[in-house]
């Protein structure tokens, strides 16, 4: 059983997507360097027509790729830092994914938007560790956040597979993680998984906080018994996975890397309520409101969701209503 | 000694130079988290600029920006301290190396996303202008840059509204390891054309070139001139971003980056003063680098409790994350 590491799966979805089609291609910057350390290879199996380097104009080359995809392509975009999605909100959400409908379904748009490295990457600070996954979710633009290097591998080749624009976060703090990997197989979207089974409370995390999830867990497991949800992708949202698993336990946690107001947290909360009564009032642990990361490592990560904090709602939680 | 003399552009130079030696020490040493993009190689353009600038004008930098805070007059220990992510920082350790900013001496800040700042500055010197101000501006960026839309669109502004902003081109060859000819369509002066704006070409490893040709564009702008555009040809001497230390990334040939580390700015002004004047600046720098590095090392880390401090100007407090 090959051990792999999330980038590498990352690299893997690349080139067997490109192998499998033709109409498959990567733009971005230094990606023909592979300065991400994602692309590596790349160039040389499938060279420079295939492999766009970009000038550094990303409203550009994002519609650039709309308009590809309108015209049978399948482009892969790569961006550098998380934040870039900022600039290129308007070419995804009122362009790439407007088309189709405003069309009249005379179109699609197959475009894949990878982030490698999204959220913090500890001192890059203010304009370079946002994680704006939640932003596409209230979009309506499909969104995954991979956790694992077989999710990463499956969710990217649904991903390119997918006729309509798809925006891949591949958090930091999940790009070290090295797994063994049975099969290379495509993971649906809108598909999560039970990481960890409990009976006592579910807790949803998103990303690389579904580690940080299984490792309260199992710090918890003499005391309480918690099942971990990785929704896996967060637009369109697994409900029923998710609806299955509270109902096992009654109970609601969610961890997520994203700003607490209209985040996917309060999404997933919010869902949940309408469908089912809970046994204790639910419990979130996210970003602050409108967080903005200080460059000081220390301030950096009392910024992003702890699993202090996790360990704490988790407790209340329990407490509640019992 | 006036403000632009040899002396005192030298000292410039130098001190740049050594503070970037010494942040990418303390880089290595663990000191600097996240590491930094130095400004090696390309000293004499900050040091030029801002010497043909007054204390009351504006400037705004870019993610490779130590060099720009520094030669407008920041403090060097305050901005190694933020460097540190100390609270003695200039941004109390909240910004760190690409959002180094220090409004008393006329820095809004260098700025993490290419191509962004020079809107801004436009926005600003207006404003300032409009307010009966005297002032002036210069917004330095990349050759990257000038294929992001919105720096283009800052030019038609400024154009538009003769706001008098120098728009200062540092080009090093590269974005990342994208050489120019690789992206710019076009010319990069020929942009400039676009807008009706006159554009120069200056050696960017000449401070005193580089002061001069701003010193015009400076004159004619407070004369009531519109913006104008400077291109510096120039050669960064060091990687990208410190993480090229660890990962080799292959794109500038060894002979390229010979030649273009023949070329030092802090020689070239260093050979214009007489040898013990040159040694008593290294030395005077020496000295104050020492006392910047005791400085910025001794300064106190925040505290976790504040990191949200800052966040809204009005006082507003934000709902933290927790459970
Ligand atoms: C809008 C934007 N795109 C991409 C990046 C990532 N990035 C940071 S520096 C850089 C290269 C910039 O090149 P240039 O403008 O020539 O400046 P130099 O680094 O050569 O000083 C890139 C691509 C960014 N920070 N912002
Ligand atoms: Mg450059």
């Amino acid at each position: 059983m090959p051990r792999l590491s999330y980038r590498r799966a990352l690299t893997r979805a690349l080139a067997d997507e490109m192998t499998r089609d033709g109409s498959v291609f990567l733009l971005g910057e230094d990606i023909r360097v592979a300065a991400a350390n994602v692309t590596s290879g790349l160039l040389k199996r499938f060279g420079p027509e295939r492999i766009l380097d970009t000038p550094l104009s990303e409203q550009a080359f994002t519609s650039f790729a709309t308009g590809a995809a309108l015209a049978g392509a399948r482009p892969v975009i790569e961006f550098q830092i998380p934040s870039l999605l900022f600039l290129v909100f308007e070419q995804i959400v009122n362009h790439a994914h407007k088309f189709p409908l405003m069309t009249g379904g005379q179109c699609a748009v197959p475009v894949t938007y990878l982030v490698p490295g999204s959220g913090s990457r500890t001192g890059w600070a203010g304009q370079h560790s946002d994680h704006p996954y939640s932003l596409f979710a209230h979009a309506g633009v499909t969104t995954v956040v991979p956790a694992t290097p077989a999710d990463a591998y499956g969710l990217l080749v649904s991903a390119i597979r997918c006729d309509d624009p798809v925006v891949v976060f591949a958090p930091a703090g999940a790009m070290e993680v090295r797994a063994d990997v049975d099969a290379f197989d495509p993971v649906p979207l809108g598909r999560g998984v039970v990481r960890r089974s409990g009976s006592d409370v579910t807790v949803v995390a998103v990303g690389h906080l579904v580690h940080d999830a299984l490792a309260v867990a199992e710090e918890l497991a003499g005391q309480a018994s918690v099942e971990v949800f990785d929704p896996r992708t967060v637009y369109p949202f697994d409900w029923d996975g998710l609806l299955a698993s509270v109902a096992r336990t009654g109970r609601l946690v969610v961890v997520d890397d994203a700003n607490r107001s209209c985040g996917i947290a309060g999404e997933i909360i919010a869902t949940v309520v309408e469908r089912f009564r809970l046994a204790a009032p639910p419990r979130r642990v996210t970003r602050p409101d409108g967080a903005v990361l200080p460059f000081a490592p220390a301030l950096d990560r009392a910024v992003q969701p702890g699993r202090d904090q996790l360990t704490a709602a988790i407790h209340l939680c329990l407490k509640d209503g019992s | 000694m006036t403000h632009a003399d040899p002396v005192r552009l030298y000292r410039t130079v130098r001190l740049i130079r050594r503070f970037e030696e010494r942040a990418i020490d303390l880089v290595r040493a663990g000191e600097i988290v996240g590491g930094i993009h130095p400004y090696l190689g390309q000293e004499g353009i900050a040091a030029g600029v801002c010497a043909a600038l007054r204390d009351e004008d504006l400037v705004t930098g870019t993610h490779r920006g130590h060099g720009h805070v520094l030669a407008k007059g920041a403090d060097p220990a305050r901005m190694l301290a933020e460097l540190c992510g100390r609270v003695t920082g200039l941004n109390r350790g909240r910004g760190g190396s690409m959002h180094a900013a220090d409004f008393g001496v006329g820095v809004l800040g260098a700025n993490a996303i290419v191509g962004a700042a020079g809107a801004i500055l436009t926005g600003a010197v207006w404003a300032r202008r409009r307010r009966g101000d005297d002032v002036v501006g210069a917004t330095f960026f990349g050759d990257g840059a000038v294929n992001e839309g919105m720096l283009l669109e800052a030019f038609n502004l400024a154009a538009l509204w003769r706001v008098p902003v120098l728009f200062v081109c540092e080009n090093n060859g590269y974005a990342t390891t994208m050489p120019v000819a690789g992206a710019v369509a076009g010319s990069i002066a020929g942009r400039a054309a676009a807008f009706g704006m006159p554009a120069a070409a200056v050696d960017g490893q000449d401070p005193e070139a580089v002061r001069d040709v701003t010193a015009a564009a400076v004159a004619r702008m407070r004369a009531g001139g519109g913006p104008e555009l400077v291109e510096a040809h120039t050669y960064r001497f060091d990687a990208h971003h410190t993480f090229e230390h660890q990962v080799r990334l292959d794109y500038r040939p060894p002979e390229e980056v010979a030649a273009g580390r023949a070329r030092d700015p802090v020689d070239i002004q260093g050979a214009r003063l007489p040898a013990p004047v040159r040694a008593e600046v290294d030395a005077a720098v020496e000295a104050e680098l020492a006392a910047a590095v005791d400085f910025a090392l001794a300064g106190p880390h925040p505290d976790p409790a504040t990191a949200l401090d800052h966040l809204y100007a009005s006082g507003r407090t934000a709902r933290t994350g927790g459970g």
